[in-house]
């Protein structure tokens, strides 16, 4: 029975890595209509004509339609969370009809028999754009008579939402130590390696949509509320997933338009991105300006922090867009303890693409500024960022506790995590490597970063998403049924698009009903299949889905007990369950295994009363409290001063996410999770110019990370259980994007602080940092009247 | 990411590659590798009428010896010069830039000449070519020319090629004995094109750096040469000091990575370093 915790390798990655599997743009049924969008090349204009004609007499092609053609039928792309009463939202049409509002915003599609021929005959398309100003700026379009993104709201303001707990304008009147900070979280691209693709399949009045989607049950959902097909005349299938970050967290209006062209056309209809039109047009991320004030005591106890927020949410607001930065509301405090915390988050519109849910979303940024904070304020005291952390975090012995940002977090122990971290990070040795350097005047300083973090995951209880004003819930679902050979089919609603789910769901179902690892398969992401889920997002799957299924696999075997005990002419407490055997206790050779159960609940010749035939369960799964993954994070970095530029040394990931499930799965997720946050650090941004292009289209402009650019990293675990579900999980999927950027950030910062250097705005590039030095005198380190010192551009070496 | 429609020919021999060039006239491309020039067909930044594909041409993919010089053929990957014996012991620093270019997919497939056609200043060999004071073979049905490297790269993505041309090799000359050599390429990920990059060979001379040659990646719309900076070491001036000459008549360009002010001083902060390295060899 030691399935759970067992290092397997994932049984989905054969098919997966190899390509050999069912993604969508795998998928081309006879007589499939390749669709392609012509896409605004200007940020903001009026539409004021869209000739078809001429791309509709080219080869191969079927239909043309703009956005005017497709204006009775295509509805308003969804936004689920309204996050205040008077939040504004404007109508969000799939195609654009009158007003372009970002470049890349659909215009019109072609419908052709080959994707080669609809390609082509989008240079046909003639369209006429009668420029309007730009918004780029997220300041600039709050002043008073700037330029609108809707013109009909009369400001670029989506809301402004606002939380307040204790008195922080007493906490910082009169604190001895201000640190006030702006800190810019960049534009991200969440670069999932398979692109979206979409096939939309008719059959009569009933349609299957496949696509690349992380929420296949949301989606369905959704899509029959904006086009009227009745949502039981659509089945949505997400077959193998290649990734998706949160940007699959989306209902496109690809998604929509590929079910009203197959209604239209009665013709199975598929479109696939490019990589360049990804970049363009798949949801953003991040995109905040913080204005943050932290105020505490002179022996750094922290008094409370005040933020103030401004969030892009491009030019509409999709699914999620206006609650992201709010998941980050709660987690501005992180793991200490404050007595007064506000914050007030303005979402903004530019003419930009919208942003929503990426990786940890709104969680990143909080954790970022506070932990920047930290360092700053132990910076300021002249305190060992370590010391002034532990001055402020909650003990272990605190737990359950109340956060002044309004959460309990039920478990923890910040302690042990940093004490080993501390030790695999050889703290001591590289802090005396950082002096030496620092005396010797070596060009190549070294820095040390920390981050101390802890995240809200398995999102999430439904009352608290209720109070939030989501427009769903947040429990899950699974069912098993143990076929009559004894073999077990388990269902579940999550949608992994990557996560192993396969392989650790069934880890859990072969422990809980003692059957073998092989004998469980697991089947997900088709709305005919898996009939109700909330699907994979926020590291809410194993923490909210895997424990659904725990449930469903205790009643299971809860139903089988009865079966076993009538069979076996025994009463059910006298019965025992091991090792997927029911046995009479004292008479270990009287038993049944649970195959022969599920056989003999098949047969149903001879059940007790009140037994219904076949052995199967359901189950729901409504946590309670989210779950608190956390852990401690030290990175290693050497700046080279002449040049700007930054290597990673060195990392340690010590992380605390609860009972383990599979170590390898764990792994690999730190290990994505890192290099994702690294690269917000040091290498990604989504750059749009002044007239709203976006400059970063293709990957060799927008830089994401492989193995050759990042350092090796050192993992460990603790595993302090949740206290809130059965299993004890957590959730891992974001913790190492969550720890990883205000880690790698405050090392660089730590590395230039002798020269005078207290930030440096993120992607740290080359440049910056080699700005940051310029832009500073060198008080500690450099000889008066000296030239050539260190802080001096093209100093010795 | 689809490219537009093009006619295309996959000639058997050299002479009917020069067939194909003259009668595909000003709009044929010449496809090697693929590597620089399949991204730009299928984003339509190119669209030629016609694409010769030169993949049949095998005579163009050997490296032989040529006296005072080796000659490279125009087909050779980066791949194979990396593990040519005669490039290996005669051309060192042309290995060590090909060691940096892009990735080992991309290594396999790309060609020593197509990276030099292309004329993209941002790639890594066009510098090198132009600090080994290499020659380009061009052969076209009215003859063969041979054209310093100097002289090769005319503009942003322009060769000196006549639009009947091909480039069938690179002779580079035999450097002799004593020479050190290094190139220096800043980038910020390891598959990403050169900030700025130094090509450089340096001859010891008494203990001190005596003959030089320095050209810079990605510091103008074609490939520099640093003659200031190899005549101030001739003259006897010390690395750091002619190194701050690197930048001079440069023109170096602002985009994404980095500004022109950044690259000036990197083109002074890489050179000291490139020649300090190439001259402990």
């Amino acid at each position: 029975m030691t399935e759970v915790g067992s290092p397997r390798l994932r049984s989905e990655d054969a098919r997966l890595v190899t390509g050999r599997t069912r993604w969508t743009d795998n998928m081309t049924p006879a007589g499939t209509l390749h669709v392609a969008y012509l896409r605004s090349p200007i940020a903001h204009a009026r539409i004021t004509r869209v000739d078809t004609e001429p791309a509709k007499g080219r080869p191969g092609v079927v239909a043309v339609l703009s956005g005017a053609d497709l204006a009775d039928e295509q509805g308003s792309l969804p936004c689920a969370w309204v996050v205040t009463e008077d939040m504004r939202l404007p109508e969000h049409p799939p195609m654009a009809v009158d007003e372009v509002r970002y470049v890349g915003e659909p215009v019109a599609c072609v419908v052709a028999r080959d994707p080669y021929a609809a390609v082509d005959a989008l240079e046909e398309i003639d369209v006429d754009y009668e420029p309007l100003p730009a918004v780029v700026d997220m300041e600039a379009a709050l002043e008073e008579g700037a330029d609108l993104v809707h013109e009909g709201l009369g400001t670029n303001s989506s809301y402004t939402w606002v939380f307040e707990n204790g008195d922080v304008d007493a906490a910082l009147r009169d604190a001895p130590v201000l640190i006030e900070r702006r800190y810019v979280q960049q534009r991200l691209i969440p670069t999932a390696m398979e692109p979206r693709s979409v096939l939309c399949v008719p059959e009569g009045d009933e349609f299957t949509l496949y696509s690349s989607t992380q929420i296949p049950h949301i989606l369905r959902l959704m899509l029959a509320t904006v086009t009227g097909v009745p949502e039981h005349r659509l089945r949505v299938v997400a077959p193998d997933v290649g990734g998706g970050f949160g940007s699959k967290l989306q209902v496109y209006g690809e998604e929509v338009i590929a079910l009203l062209l197959a209604r239209r056309l009665g013709r199975p209809v598929k479109w696939t991105e490019s990589r360049s039109e990804g970049n363009m047009t798949v949801h953003h991320g991040r995109d905040q300006i913080q204005r943050l004030t932290l105020a505490a005591e002179r022996d750094g106890r922290l008094r409370g922090i005040k933020v103030e927020l401004l969030a892009d949410m491009g030019a509409y607001l999709m699914l999620v867009t206006p609650g992201i930065p709010l998941l980050g509301a709660f987690m501005y405090s992180g793991v200490y303890k404050m007595d007064a915390y506000s914050l007030t988050c303005t979402g903004v519109f530019t003419t930009k693409m919208p942003t929503d849910a990426y990786r940890g979303a709104g969680r990143p940024e909080a954790t970022f500024a506070i932990e920047r904070l930290m360092d700053e304020l132990a910076a300021e005291l002249d305190l060992d960022p370590v010391e002034v952390r532990r001055r402020n975090w909650i003990r272990h012995e605190e737990f359950p506790y109340d956060t002044v940002a309004g959460l309990t977090y039920d478990s923890g122990d910040y302690e042990s995590a940093t004490e080993r971290a501390l030790e695999l990070f050889a703290y001591d040795k590289l802090r005396a490597e950082q002096a030496d350097r620092r005396e010797r005047r070596d060009p190549v300083q070294l820095g040390i970063g920390v981050s101390v973090f802890t995240e809200m995951c398995g999102l999430a209880p439904s009352r608290v998403l209720g109070s939030l004003s989501y427009g769903a819930g947040g429990w899950e679902h699974a069912s098993v049924r143990v076929l009559p050979s004894g073999k077990v089919e388990v269902v579940t609603g999550t949608s992994p698009h990557g996560q192993g789910h396969e392989t650790a769901w069934a880890q859990i179902t072969a422990d809980r009903l003692g059957v073998p690892f092989e004998d469980v398969r697991v089947l997900h992401g088709d709305t005919a299949v898996s009939h109700k889920g909330m699907d994979t997002y926020g590291s809410r799957s194993l923490a909210v889905g895997g424990v659904a299924l725990y449930s469903a696999c205790e009643k299971v075997v809860d139903k089988a007990r009865k079966v076993a005990a009538h069979l076996l002419e025994a009463s059910e407490q006298d019965l025992e369950f091991s090792g997927g055997r029911f046995s009479v206790r004292g008479v270990e050779q009287e038993g049944r295994t649970i195959q022969e159960v599920a056989t003999a609940a098949f047969a149903a010749h001879d059940l007790p009363d009140g037994v219904e035939p076949s052995l199967d369960s359901d189950a729901t799964f409504d946590p309670e409290n989210f779950s608190f993954p956390h852990g401690t994070h030290l990175c290693a970095a050497e700046v080279d001063t002449e040049t700007g530029m930054v290597r990673l040394r060195s990392y340690v990931a010590l992380d605390d996410v609860g009972k383990v499930v599979n170590p390898v799965i764990v792994e690999g997720q730190v290990h994505g999770g890192l290099a994702q946050g690294i690269a917000q650090a040091l290498f990604e941004e989504a750059v749009y110019d002044a007239e709203g292009n976006l400059t970063t289209t293709t990957m060799a402009d927008y830089l994401i990370p492989t193995a050759a650019d990042l350092p090796e990293f050192v993992t460990e675990r603790t595993e302090t259980p949740a206290t809130t579900n059965p299993l004890g999980v957590k959730g891992v999927g974001e913790a190492g994007t969550i720890a990883s950027t205000p880690a790698v950030v405050n090392a660089i910062v730590d590395a230039l602080r002798p020269y005078g250097v207290r930030d440096v705005p993120m992607p740290c590039t080359p440049e910056r940092v080699w700005r940051a030095l310029r832009d500073e005198s060198p008080p500690d380190l450099a000889e008066p009247g000296a030239g050539g010192g260190l802080g001096s551009a093209g100093g010795a070496r | 990411m689809i490219p537009a429609s093009f006619d295309y020919v996959r000639p058997e021999s050299v002479d009917e590659a020069l067939e194909a060039l003259t009668d595909a006239g000003e709009d044929a491309k010449i496809i090697a590798g693929g590597q620089s020039l399949m991204p730009l067909l299928r984003m339509r930044l190119a669209m030629p009428d016609t694409l010769i594909d030169l993949d049949r041409l095998d005579s163009l993919r050997d490296v032989r010896d040529d006296g005072d010089a080796i000659v490279i053929g125009a087909l050779a990957t980066h791949h194979r010069v990396l593990r040519d014996p005669l490039v290996r012991a005669h051309a060192p620093l042309l290995v060590r830039a090909t060691a940096k270019v892009a990735d080992p997919a991309v290594r396999h497939r790309g060609t020593f000449g197509g990276a030099l056609a292309h004329a993209d200043p941002a790639s890594d060999l066009p510098a090198v070519a132009v600090a080994l004071d290499a020659e380009l073979l061009a052969r076209s049905a009215r003859g063969e020319r041979r054209i310093p490297a100097a002289d090769f790269f005319v503009d942003w993505m322009t060769s000196a090629l006549e639009p009947d041309e091909l480039l069938t090799g690179i002779r580079v000359p035999k450097p002799g004995e004593g020479w050190g050599v290094h190139y220096e390429k800043f980038h910020r990920t390891a598959q990403a094109w050169a900030i700025v990059g130094v090509a450089c060979a340096v001859r010891r001379d008494d203990g001190r750096v005596g003959d030089a040659r320095v050209a810079l990646t990605n510091m103008g719309p074609v490939p520099v040469r640093c003659r200031a900076v190899e005549e101030a070491l001739a003259g006897g001036a010390a690395i750091r000091d002619a190194a701050e000459l690197a930048a001079e008549g440069t023109e170096p360009p602002s985009d994404l990575d980095g500004s022109a002010e950044y690259r000036t001083h990197l083109a002074a902060v890489l050179t000291a370093r490139a020649l300090a390295a190439a001259a402990a060899v």
